[in-house]
């Protein structure tokens, strides 16, 4: 039995120790916006926050869980209040397939937190980490830029 | 252009399918309209006037039956739908339909007959209107060949032209009013006294009225949505983690299955051994497939484990099981017995390529590729003593249900196929391997819900990749001009391959052998192209672009490399090449959009590409910088002729997302066999393109046609040749094959 917190709220679930935090969550906890790219951290589509850091899900086992805080797409903002990065993927239209935004989003969330002013480097370097196969990468960077924007000054 | 009977008379209701369709099946059979599928199932108080659309008190649902596979397919339909029937964004739901002959797709016949799409010749006309024909007395619902919008265009405005006008007589009967005298706005009836009436208030009235024809449509200038930028129905539900996909689907009852078949990609399973398996946590089974095994468990980790732990014996593969025997086999494929068919042949090629002088002789290859979509392949099936349920995405719904419908012995009738969201496609969603295999497991669980998600390691096992191709092509150069081409390409043929999978034989000749080579706009004095079939390779599928993707690079570069040895600029001497106005435009716009000419700095390159495709011609100019870190690619400029830009904002991203996918792939790529098994598992071997390589892209889009084109795939042939080209003008360094990163390093 682990116990952790998920978007702000207790769960406690029981699950083999080294079932990964991506499975825990799609099929012991019902939140699907985390998705399964390739389980090898080599996507991304899998990106939480696990104790405010944007990591991959699937390398997470449940035997790290205890006591974590994680937090899920689902938990960053919803259709009616979404995060600024939300917004920013909403206002440049990024998606095509959207399959790997949900990562996608959650790599830059993470990301701009700490790097609230990033150069066109630093963008190209960290979101590189998360594979697009329809090819929204201009919109990405795009969407990036003006998340940063609106995340330094709330309106 | 915009009345009715003009619009007809281009091909929509009727056409030139009665013209040769006639004699086919009976002018009869070809004009009959296929029946309204929605009639089935209509509720209390819904109406339907045509299969695109559904009125009831609860709301309007406009049907979308071409699949989403990320290209907007849903969006677009819902508008054009839309724009006629006044409905604004937000007044409407949307669904994919049921599976149905109705809608047929119109405009698929285009690709499949030997004309180019420049010709409109009687013969070519009927010739695309007999393919026509096939295709609707098939009923075939198929997404594809860029064909969407195309199918699409005319045949919603009118369905939504249509409806709105007998919501207008629905309301002329209720309110005693003049038909004449009644406008419609946001989804209202307004009365001449100033009354708004909601369609959706006038479904009960509308059901006792036959559908009116309208007899019109709109102009061009009074569209509100067409050619502006229109918001994605489903941008808010992708960018917040809502959007359900296939592989998300949960159910009462359901288990979770993965599964392991030979990926010797057709060989037989020889032996296995279960026993770890069947006692690994969470476990219930393991059952026995045609040629493997499937672990049904409480949820999807613990099948994938349990599936890795069985102990299983392949059989050999069905084709050569190494890498260099399916080069050779190509390479002996240039023999009369292989011949698929010579699809060009003017001047004397003979003549022009004898006696003495330089004749250029070029070799150029193109591997295996992954389609490799992002949410790996799953489906969920629950098999009944009377119904079969199947949630899938599927580019040929009606396909799936009577490959279902075979397997279990159930009518079609009772096999419903509720077509999902899906994490791209790029042609991986034309197979039948995911419903295949989850209709085999369902029929051994008779009653439950059964989701099966196919691990990554597996769909690249049995991700049916690109075809792979050879090029062999001698050219020269004559009076410092190009005169002779003489084309020849090996390659298996990706149709008959997929459709021997759903016990199909497909039409002979390939078209797509040599697609995007033979219809060239270039008129050498002298051509050949020659395509031949290649047997005992790897089972192959339609990847975006199809044939155009290995034939554009092969054309392309060998154009480039004779403009070379001719010593003369690219854009000019294929300017002077080019015999087709509109496709001579897309060249002119796309050397003004690049700044072609202009200077570039030391250690650059600029390189060039013009192929059509599914009807569209697409020019590309790739800029290069060669770097100490390798070649970094600056900026790409595309020009596409598509007739009209629907959604100007989802032409943009789909003009982008294809050139990546062109670039990327051109660069990192290749599918190859050892033991006859793919040696790519996973995306560490397989990347296509990450955002740090994307070079900008700037896009426009001409709309000089009077035929409306699909932009998802053309921008992709054009692609790597043009990085070819720029890379030989950067450093002198000719690349033949692809991908490029075994002979240079990218940045």
């Amino acid at each position: 039995m682990v116990s952790f917190k998920l978007n702000g709220a207790a769960v406690q679930v029981e699950v083999p120790e080294r079932m990964p935090l991506l499975w825990v969550l799609r099929d012991e906890l019902g939140l699907t916006g985390t998705k399964y790219g390739c389980g090898i951290a080599q996507c991304g589509a899998c990106t939480v926050f696990y104790n405010g850091q944007a990591v991959r899900s699937c390398q997470i086992p449940a035997s790290m869980l205890d006591g974590a805080e994680i937090t899920t797409i689902e938990g960053l903002g919803t259709p009616e209040q979404p995060h600024p990065a939300q917004a920013a993927w909403i206002e440049h239209q990024v998606a095509q397939c959207g399959y790997c935004q949900s990562g996608q989003i959650m790599a830059a969330a993470g990301f701009l937190a700490m790097y609230p002013n990033p150069s066109d480097e630093q963008i190209d370097q960290v979101m590189s980490g998360n594979l697009c196969r329809c090819g929204t990468y201009p919109r990405i960077r795009e969407a990036v830029k003006s998340a940063a924007v609106k995340l330094r000054e709330p309106s | 252009m915009s009345t009715l009977a003009k619009l007809t008379r281009r091909g929509f209701l009727i056409g030139s399918a009665t013209i040769a369709g006639g004699v086919a099946f009976g002018i009869y059979t070809v004009k009959k309209p296929h029946a309204n599928p929605l009639l089935d199932g209509l509720g209390e108080g819904e109406v339907s006037f045509n299969p695109w659309i559904k009125i009831g008190s609860d709301g309007i649902v406009l049907i979308t039956p071409h699949t989403d596979l990320g290209q907007g397919a849903r969006s677009v339909q819902a508008a054009l739908l839309a724009e006629e029937l006044d409905l604004e964004f937000g007044q409407f739901r949307t669904e994919p339909g049921p599976p149905s002959a109705a809608y047929w797709n119109t405009a698929s016949g285009g690709e499949g007959v030997p004309f180019t799409s420049h010709d409109r010749s009687l013969l070519a006309e009927s010739m695309r209107g007999l393919v026509g024909s096939v295709i609707k007395v098939m009923g075939l619902q198929v997404t594809g060949g860029s064909s969407t919008v195309p199918d699409s265009f005319e045949k919603l405005l009118i369905a939504g032209a249509s409806a709105r006008e007998t919501l207008k007589a629905a309301a002329a009967r209720k309110f005693a009013v003049a038909h004449a005298d009644l406008h419609t706005s946001d989804g209202n009836v307004l009365l001449p006294d100033g009354r708004q009436i909601a369609y959706v208030d006038l479904a009960a009235e509308a059901a006792s009225i036959e559908p009116v024809r309208p007899k019109t449509l709109r102009e061009p200038h009074r569209w509100r949505l067409i050619g502006k930028p229109m918001p994605r129905l489903d941008i808010v539900a992708k960018s917040t983690g809502t959007q359900v996909y296939g592989i998300d689907l949960r159910m009462e009852g359901m288990v979770h299955a993965s599964l392991r078949t030979n990926p010797r990609q057709g060989g037989p399973m020889l032996r296995h051994d279960s026993s770890q398996a069947e006692s690994m946590p969470g476990v219930s089974r393991v059952l026995e497939l045609s040629n493997g095994i499937a672990v049904i468990a409480d949820n999807t980790w613990n099948a994938i484990q349990a599936a890795r732990a069985v102990e299983i014996e392949w059989g050999p593969a069905p084709y050569h099981p190494e890498m260099a025997e399916h080069w050779r086999e190509l390479g002996e494929s240039f023999v009369e017995a292989r011949l698929d068919k010579e699809w060009r042949n003017d001047g004397d090629i003979a003549a022009a390529l004898g006696g003495t002088g330089d004749v250029l002789e070029l070799e150029y290859r193109a591997p295996y590729l992954a389609h490799a979509p992002l949410e790996p392949i799953s489906a969920v099936v629950q098999v009944s003593e009377q119904r079969v349920d199947l949630w899938v995405s599927h580019q040929i719904p009606r396909f799936a249900q009577d490959l279902v419908s075979r397997m279990t012995g159930l009518p079609v009738e009772q096999v419903h196929l509720h077509n999902q969201y899906c994490g791209g496609s790029f042609g991986h969603r034309l197979e039948f391997e995911n419903i295949r295999y989850a209709t085999e497991i369902a029929m051994q669980l008779r009653g439950t819900p059964v989701k099966l998600t196919f691990s990554r390691e597996e769909d690249f096992a049995h991700d049916f990749p690109r075809q792979i191709a050879l090029c062999r092509a001698r050219g020269r150069v004559r009076d410092g001009k190009l005169d002779a081409l003489d084309l020849q390409i090996a390659a298996p043929s990706v149709i008959t391959s997929q459709f021997s999978r759903i016990d199909m034989s497909a039409p002979s000749p390939d078209s797509q052998l040599a697609a995007g080579v033979w219809n060239t706009a270039y008129a050498l004095p002298h051509m050949r192209v020659r395509a031949y079939r290649a047997p005992n390779l790897a089972p192959v599928s339609s990847w975006r672009s199809v044939g155009a993707s290995t034939g554009g690079f092969f054309l392309e570069s060998a154009i480039d490399e004779m403009i070379v040895a001719a010593g003369l600029d690219p854009m000019s001497e294929r300017l002077r090449l080019c015999s087709e106005p509109l496709t001579r435009k897309v060249l002119e716009a796309v050397a003004e959009l690049s700044g072609w000419g202009s200077k570039l700095g030391p250690n650059r390159g600029r390189g060039l590409a013009l192929v059509e495709s599914f009807g569209v011609p697409t020019a590309e100019v790739v800029e290069v910088t060669w770097t100490d870190r390798g070649i970094r690619i600056d900026k790409v400029y595309v020009v596409a002729e598509v007739g009209r830009v629907v959604d100007p904002v989802n032409f943009d991203n789909q003009v982008k997302g294809a050139v990546v996918w062109g670039l990327g792939h051109a660069m990192n790529c290749e599918i190859t066999y050892a033991d006859g098994i793919a040696q790519q598992t996973n995306y560490h071997a397989f990347e296509g393109m990450r955002l740090y390589q994307c070079p900008e892209i700037v896009v426009r889009g001409l709309e000089n046609g009077d035929r409306i084109r699909g932009i998802g795939e053309p921008p992709v042939p054009p692609a790597a040749p043009a990085l070819a080209n720029a890379i030989f003008a950067a450093t002198g360094m000719r690349l033949r094959e692809m991908p490029f990163h075994k002979f240079i390093d990218f940045a």
